[in-house]
């Protein structure tokens, strides 16, 4: 059996910053991610990043990726990718990974990147880092083929380069829904129409005015009836809701569509989390079930700490921000402490109190101090 | 449909392509990508028929959550084709139900 210091699953921004702190202060540290390339979601951001400059605002996302990864490569940490890790019991991780010569490994020769095979890892610590997943919608006909997240066209477009169709409807117009409708008619799609259930669009207004200027509209107080078709999707019905959410009738319309994004949001994805038997609570701001965990991170199970959207649904920034959080708290626990630890620590509850403020973002402050409150009575004491 | 020219990613670059089998039809794929990405290329959409009600399903998470896109690969059922890279030759088929019907 191998074993780590530090075992962290995802390489998204908040498990590659965890790696890096930890592996920076001495921690033998491996991270394990399920997808061909790291970077968890930040790979399919093809848009100049909003947030702050400290959070590398203005860069686009996969950029972000490349920067990230060579930092935890040169820090020394190991980076496997294509390993899911499926269990954790006793501070053992098992990976199920794939060994394949022919996968597309889209980094640099001198990146240490080992290919990987089942095994199963020993760890002094774990953090997990495994991002969050998109909410489904049911209406009638959504599990035709051609109904998909709209992180799922995202992928195809931006990562493989494939059109999942040629006419799309857009089910979602906060952030995730504008950013994703752009990014679907860059690659050539034609936006049929970008509908959202709340009387006002919930994104940006620069992303939104992007969309309208190619002429696509965005339909407030608009939802999805069903989706139809032979085997596929070839039309959806939409209808106008009052402030009740009630469907106004005599206000369907049919839509030629061949596709259907789904961009109502996301959830933790805690399901090896709660494999690992921490406790959850369910915290409607944070977007849904989301382990309990203390303010250094740490989970109701010594030892297994958490970051990034996994610990409630936000934004790359603050999952950098807990990423660095959880590496720097995992490693100390270890007696692996550095000087200025406790300076660090303060800047970056600074950093992450800024990236809650503010009138939409105030919330998830509030969720987030709440967690942490019931984590300080529930998690074990250092 | 190949996203060719792209105004921020740039051209599609080349690179080596690789024939797969898909339903005993031959399908260029290009080396390194998911399995899911060469067939909807190809314009294929239905990845699998469900257990009871022999419902279609096709690629619904893009990235190894959600199972709908499992597929028979090399007659090995249950292969999640989102996050499986092509090969060189390999054998793919439409699964109905569990799959049994492959090896
Ligand atoms: C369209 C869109 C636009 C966005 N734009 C912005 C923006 O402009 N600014 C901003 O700050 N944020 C933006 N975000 C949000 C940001 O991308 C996420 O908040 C951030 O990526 C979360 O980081 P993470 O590390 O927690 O998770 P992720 O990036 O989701 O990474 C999680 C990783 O864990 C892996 N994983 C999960 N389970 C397992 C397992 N069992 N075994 C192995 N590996 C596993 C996954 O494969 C994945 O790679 C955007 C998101 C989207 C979808
Ligand atoms: S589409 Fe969800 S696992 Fe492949």
């Amino acid at each position: 059996m191998r074993e780590v210091d530090l075992a962290v699953v995802g390489a998204g921004p908040a498990g590659l910053t965890a790696a890096i702190e930890g592996a920076k202060r001495g921690c033998r540290t491996v991270v394990l991610d399920m997808n061909p390339r790291p970077g968890g979601q930040l790979i399919k951001q093809i848009h100049r990043f909003f947030g702050s400059r400290e959070h590398r605002a203005g860069t686009r996302g996969i950029e972000i990726a490349d920067s990230l990864f060579h930092e935890a490569a040169s820090a020394g940490v190991e980076v496997m990718v294509e390993a899911e890790v499926y269990a954790i019991h006793d501070s053992t991780l098992e990976v199920v990974a794939q060994t394949n010569e022919d996968s597309l490994v889209l980094l640099s020769e001198e990146a240490t990147t080992s290919r990987s095979r089942p095994l199963s890892i020993a760890a002094r610590r774990i953090i997990l880092a495994t991002g969050g997943a998109e909410n489904a919608l049911n209406f009638a006909g959504w599990t035709l083929p051609g109904v998909m997240g709209a992180g799922a066209a995202q992928t195809m477009i931006n990562l493989w380069r494939v059109l999942p169709g040629k006419k799309i409807l857009m089910v979602g117009a906060g952030n995730v829904g504008l950013i994703i409708s752009y990014q679907l008619i860059q690659a050539g799609g034609e936006m049929v129409a970008v509908i959202e259930a709340t009387s006002r669009i919930g994104g940006y207004g620069v992303h939104a005015a992007k969309i309208s200027r190619a002429g696509v509209p965005i339909l407030t107080s608009h939802t999805i009836i069903s989706a139809s078709g032979e085997s596929r999707v070839e039309r959806a019905v939409i209808a106008k809701v009052d402030a009740s959410w009630r469907i106004v009738s005599g206000s369907e319309q049919e839509l030629e569509v061949d596709t259907i994004c789904i961009a109502v949001g996301l959830h933790p994805n805690a399901r090896l989390a709660s494999l690992a038997e921490c406790e959850l609570c369910y915290s409607p701001s944070l977007g849904g079930w989301v382990p309990i965990h203390n303010s250094r991170m740490e989970t109701t199970i010594s030892g297994i700490y958490i970051a990034g959207d996994l610990s409630g649904v936000e934004e790359a920034s603050t999952a950098l921000e807990e990423g660095r959080l959880a590496g720097i708290c995992a490693a100390a626990s270890l007696g692996k402490e550095r000087a200025g630890d406790y300076d660090d620590i303060k800047a970056i509850e600074g950093r992450l109190l800024g990236l809650r403020s503010g009138p939409f973002c105030q919330h998830r402050q509030d969720a987030k101090q709440e967690l942490i409150g019931i984590g300080e009575a529930q998690c074990p004491k250092q | 449909m190949r996203v060719v020219h792209h105004p921020i990613l740039g051209d599609l670059p080349k690179v080596r392509q690789v024939k797969i089998w898909v339903d005993g039809k031959e399908i260029t794929a290009h080396k390194g990508e998911p399995i899911a990405a060469a067939i909807a290329a190809a314009g294929i959409k239905i990845h699998r028929y469900t257990t009871k009600r022999e419902e279609p399903r096709g690629v619904f998470c893009g990235i190894g959550q959600c199972t709908d896109c499992v597929m028979i690969v090399n007659g090995v059922p249950n292969v999640r084709t989102c996050i499986t890279p092509v090969t060189e030759g390999i054998t793919v088929e439409t699964q109905h139900g569990a799959g049994r019907g492959g090896r």
